[in-house]
């Protein structure tokens, strides 16, 4: 029964995420659209809501190019690799508290590991493989520049990432991701207690996903399309549906580890049955999590692209100190509380 | 070197401009306020363009008194630079006592210069505001004078355009 319980939420957890994967994508070209003063695609079904649909078919019935003299078998395995690890980080992160259906207790969370961030942490620097695997393989110059750029990129902003982590286990004393978004019940939201945390692991995110400001693996102007350039049809389809479920799945990380989780304040005082305060709190993680992707297309129409040497400059020098003074501090403070 | 322009010192960045958070939310305000201006996007099909006198669309023949204003005087075809056009003339009991048989235009050639337009005598041939040209077959694209007349009526705006301007 564990097992069926199992595979349901997997297959149920599966199915909407890619769901609203696609529709981030049509998020970002309407929002992308309304803040160039446009309005976007609006022709395929009521407001184009069945646009993604449309680009898939479209997609899947593109030729599949494989550059000349490129190896193969890891081109292929590359976008397979950037999407599976996208997927599967969301893995461990919580979307709702226990709930009760026919009779049995569900966690509304796929794996509930004991070491989550460790999980996240490792997955995601397994992420870099995707790209820079593809800039190896694509035989071409401008995609092994952005697949090198894109390796070093993730693992300076990688440090910062763990640093800043550490200030919010700190404070929930575990690296169950469960456990944190509980700690964070009502208004003690880290984002409150842990502001500059907050702040470069937002930044260190950015890096992470590849988005603008720090696009740098896939710079259109300098790099044609980056890491990304030799691929077409459904494998260029898994790189692009990898990076806006980056986006999801870092933006539903940062809401579980800084803004409460599904946690939803004052939701107890309204006295609905415990059934449906469960499906509010996963509505409140949804709302949440798609504000949070909505603030990253916001940011990549607001901040020009980094050059190399300032982001350099800016992860080693800047972040990576900052993350290290927040540990010192959060750590004093946890000491004098004590 | 003379009129090189003057070398502008920017003022270094205030501290509290340095800690670039301020800004970037600043930015966003910014970014977020044009959300809620009206769009540009014109919704093609649906809405068209009515495009100004000056436009240059497919070129036309001007036909006055169901008669075309044309003597068939090979102007027009001697000027086009991508030898679009193609005339032959004829004689007729009129008082213009000339007139073009066959006046073809390959649009597939026409690159809009309006050249014919500028150096036609009796203001026969003039550009007008069309300017949706698709066609499926090749043949299709040469327009003889069964596309390419047009009543003055419907290109008044050219006529008093080119009447105020040339």
């Amino acid at each position: 029964m564990e097992l069926l319980i199992s595979v349901i939420k997997i297959v149920v957890v599966m199915g909407v995420m890619l769901g609203i994967v696609a529709y981030v994508v049509l998020l970002e070209r309407r929002l992308s659209a309304a803040i160039q003063n446009r309005i976007g695609p609006n022709r395929v079904g009521w407001q184009g809501l069945l646009q993604p649909i449309a680009d898939v078919v479209k997609l899947v019935f593109k030729e599949d190019i494989v550059p000349l003299k490129s190896n193969r078998f890891i081109h292929d395995l590359a976008p397979i690799i950037s999407l599976a690890v996208a997927l599967t980080t969301f893995a461990v992160v919580p979307f709702g508290d226990k709930i009760n259906l026919f009779g049995y207790d569900i966690k509304l969370q796929i794996a509930d590991v004991n070491i989550g961030i460790l999980f996240i942490l490792a997955l995601t620097s397994l992420g870099v493989y995707g790209l820079t695997l593809s800039g190896w393989s694509s035989n071409s110059k401008y995609a092994l520049l952005g697949g090198v750029r894109s390796s070093a990129q993730m693992i300076s902003y990688e440090l910062s990432m763990g640093l800043a982590v550490l200030g919010v286990v700190m404070i929930a004393g575990s690296l169950q991701l469960d456990t944190i978004v509980e700690a964070q019940a009502g208004w003690k939201w880290n984002i409150i207690l842990q502001p500059i945390g907050f702040i470069t692991f937002v930044t260190a995110a950015f890096a992470e996903t590849n988005r603008l400001p720090f696009d740098l693996p896939e710079a259109e102007p300098e790099l044609v399309a980056g890491y990304h350039t030799e691929y077409s049809g459904m494998k260029f389809a898994a790189y692009y549906l990898s990076e806006y479920a980056n986006m999801f799945v870092s933006s539903a990380i940062i809401t579980t580890l800084y803004l409460g989780g599904w946690q939803v304040p004052f939701v107890h005082s309204f006295g609905f049955s415990d059934f449906w305060i469960g499906i509010i709190q996963v509505f409140g993680f949804l709302t949440k999590v798609i504000l949070f992707v909505s603030f990253f297309i916001i940011i990549r129409w607001t901040i020009p692209r980094f050059r190399y040497d300032q982001l350099m400059n800016l992860g080693w020098k800047f972040m990576l100190p900052v993350s290290i003074l927040n540990l010192l501090i959060t750590g004093l403070v946890i000491l004098l509380l004590s | 070197m003379e009129n090189q322009k003057p070398i502008v010192h920017r003022k270094d960045l205030h501290w509290w401009e340095q800690f670039y958070i301020p800004q970037i939310i600043n930015g966003m305000r910014i970014t977020l306020s044009q959300v809620f201006r009206p769009k540009f996007t014109r919704q093609y099909p649906e809405e068209k363009w009515n495009p100004p006198a000056s436009f240059r669309g497919r070129p036309v023949l001007v036909e006055q008194n169901g008669v075309e204003r044309c003597v068939a005087c090979g102007l027009c075809s001697r000027v086009c630079p991508a030898l679009a056009i193609d005339v032959q003339a004829s004689e007729t009991e009129l008082l213009k006592e000339r007139y073009p048989v066959r006046f073809e235009i390959n649009m597939l050639r026409c690159i809009f210069c309006g050249f014919c337009e500028e150096v036609c005598p009796e203001e026969a041939i003039v550009m007008s505001k069309e300017f949706e040209l698709v066609f499926r077959f090749q043949e299709d694209a040469i327009f003889g004078k069964d596309k390419l007349l047009i009543s003055a009526d419907k290109l008044k705006d050219r006529l008093e355009y080119l009447r105020k301007n040339r």
